[in-house]
């Protein structure tokens, strides 16, 4: 059993199937990519994952805790071994970065304030931002929004991470700097992530294994270079392309 | 025809549910008191020129007004007692409900709005903090708090500016201004009135909170919310004011 095991997920809005049938399995450690167009329930998975949105049917197992129909206040516990980059970013826009950091470490209680300003300094250090601690987020960049997220995410040293499209709205530069910034995080941190993105240039980076999804539908699960080799008439299209 | 009624019923039944579940997380723990004492500081600040204005104009056009009315009958001396009751019954509670409506309940919306379609909601959420707690819980509580204090402002003033006009008109003593105005007041004119706006307070906070936290199609949708805010809002209030007007008469007269 991996660290995330999702057998038979199915979603659906108002009646329209969004997810149809998803199994999928991550190592502890590893990083799995999600590659699909637009619109094809990626980011509705992910928030499934972390039980912002409600199965119709299935199981997702996290660390062997199943999620699904799990205790609200059982669900917030669980959530905090989890990190979570938003495609914006979703930082708090009534605090300044300093506060979007400080804020998820205060809200535990098991840092004093000399840790917590330390943790602070850290995380910026990482994410190569120590100047923009005083900055709010309306004076940032989109590249600066990310890396900001990437730290608050961080922060509280998660197990496990979930990126949502984390070079979407980038320029090329900006959205490689960030796939290696995660790599690299990933590798000091030894998470165990899913990322969901239709950047290949982000999976090559970050991924140890792709899935593609097509219409809800998984079409292809393996490593990149199975990918080049497949046979599946969506993933060479969705491999052309790129 | 039917398709409007089942949709007036649902929302009917959603608020309802919304406000029940907000009345139950507030006497849960954690009580994040820190974010009510924000909210009052940051709403009331907000709130009291605008407030404030209306009870001091309020005051002032009812002397004007009323003063050559009673002066017909020989009543003219009531209109110390006549301002101060009318004010702190009825004018004092709904006028500020309805300042208040227009002023926090639209900002709260909107604010909430932001933040969902932002997804700073979302991110509250996946940190592990309810946010139902966090942002709605916090802010109804403090609205509901907010109103008694501000329609005691608006009371205050409005009863300074009705002394305001009867000096500059009749020269009148304020010893004997003041003596009139208090003294015609009963504690059954002072504590439904009170109870009502505690009453007025809760639903501005339910509804802002609730068209905010709920909203739905992005930045089009949080306009949308801001507006049905106050105008569902200031009807809640109106309807609310009537029922408790007729059982406050029945009660105590």
């Amino acid at each position: 059993m991996g660290m995330i095991d999702i057998r038979h997920l199915q979603i659906s809005f108002d009646g329209v199937p969004i997810l149809r049938d998803v199994n999928l399995t991550v190592e502890k450690g590893r990083t799995l990519v999600i590659l699909g167009t637009s619109g094809t329930g990626k980011s509705v998975l992910l928030k499934n994952i972390i039980g912002l949105i409600a199965a119709d049917s299935g199981s997702i197992r996290i660390g062997g805790e199943e999620i699904i129909g799990m205790d609200p206040e059982d669900l917030y516990k669980l959530r905090r071994r989890m990190g979570y980059l938003f495609q914006g970013a979703a930082l708090y826009d009534w605090m300044s970065v300093r506060g979007n950091l400080e804020f998820p470490l205060r809200r535990r209680e098991l840092l004093d304030e000399g840790e917590i300003i330390a943790r602070v300094t850290e995380q910026l250090r990482l994410v190569g931002l120590e100047d923009a601690i005083d900055k709010m987020p309306s004076q940032l960049s989109g590249g600066m929004r990310k890396r900001i997220g990437l730290a608050r995410a961080l922060i509280t040293r998660p197990e496990i991470m979930l990126y949502d499209e984390p070079t979407t709205g980038l320029d090329p530069i900006t959205g490689r700097d960030i796939s290696h910034l995660i790599q690299h995080l990933q590798e000091q941190h030894t998470l165990t992530s899913i990322a969901v993105t239709h950047d290949i240039a982000c999976a090559r980076i970050i991924a140890d294994r792709v899935a593609i999804l097509d219409k809800g539908v998984i079409c292809f699960e393996g490593t990149l270079d199975d990918m080049s080799g497949s046979t599946d008439t969506f993933v060479k299209r969705f491999i052309a392309a790129a | 025809m039917k398709a409007a009624y089942l949709r007036f019923a649902g929302l009917v039944g959603n608020t309802t549910g919304f406000a029940w579940r907000c009345l139950r997380d507030a006497f849960r723990p954690p009580y994040e008191s820190k974010e009510i004492l924000k909210h009052l500081d940051e709403l009331g600040a907000k709130s009291l020129p605008l407030v404030g204005t209306t009870g001091l104009m309020i005051g002032l056009i009812i002397a004007i007004q009323s003063r050559p009315v009673l002066a017909r009958f020989g009543a003219e001396m009531y209109v110390p007692a006549m301002v101060s009751i009318s004010v702190v019954r009825e004018l004092g509670p709904i006028l500020t409900a309805l300042m208040v409506t227009g002023r926090v309940g639209s900002g709260i919306s909107a604010e909430l709005g932001s933040m969902r379609v932002t997804e700073q909601i979302d991110a509250l959420e996946v940190s592990g903090i309810n946010s139902f707690r966090y942002l709605v819980v916090t802010r109804v509580i403090a609205c509901t708090l907010l109103l008694p204090l501000l329609t005691g402002i608006v009371d205050v003033l409005a009863i300074l500016g009705a002394f305001v006009a009867a000096l500059t008109e009749t020269h009148v003593s304020a010893n004997l201004f003041f003596h009139s105005a208090v003294y015609s007041l009963w504690l059954r004119d002072i504590i439904p009135a009170i109870l009502k706006t505690v009453v007025f307070g809760f639903i501005i906070g339910v509804i802002g909170c609730r068209q905010g936290y709920t909203v739905t199609g992005g930045t089009a949708g949080v306009g949308h919310a801001s507006t049905n805010a106050v105008v569902t809002a200031s009807l809640l209030i109106l309807f609310t004011d009537l029922v408790l007007a007729k059982l406050t008469v029945l009660l105590w007269g």
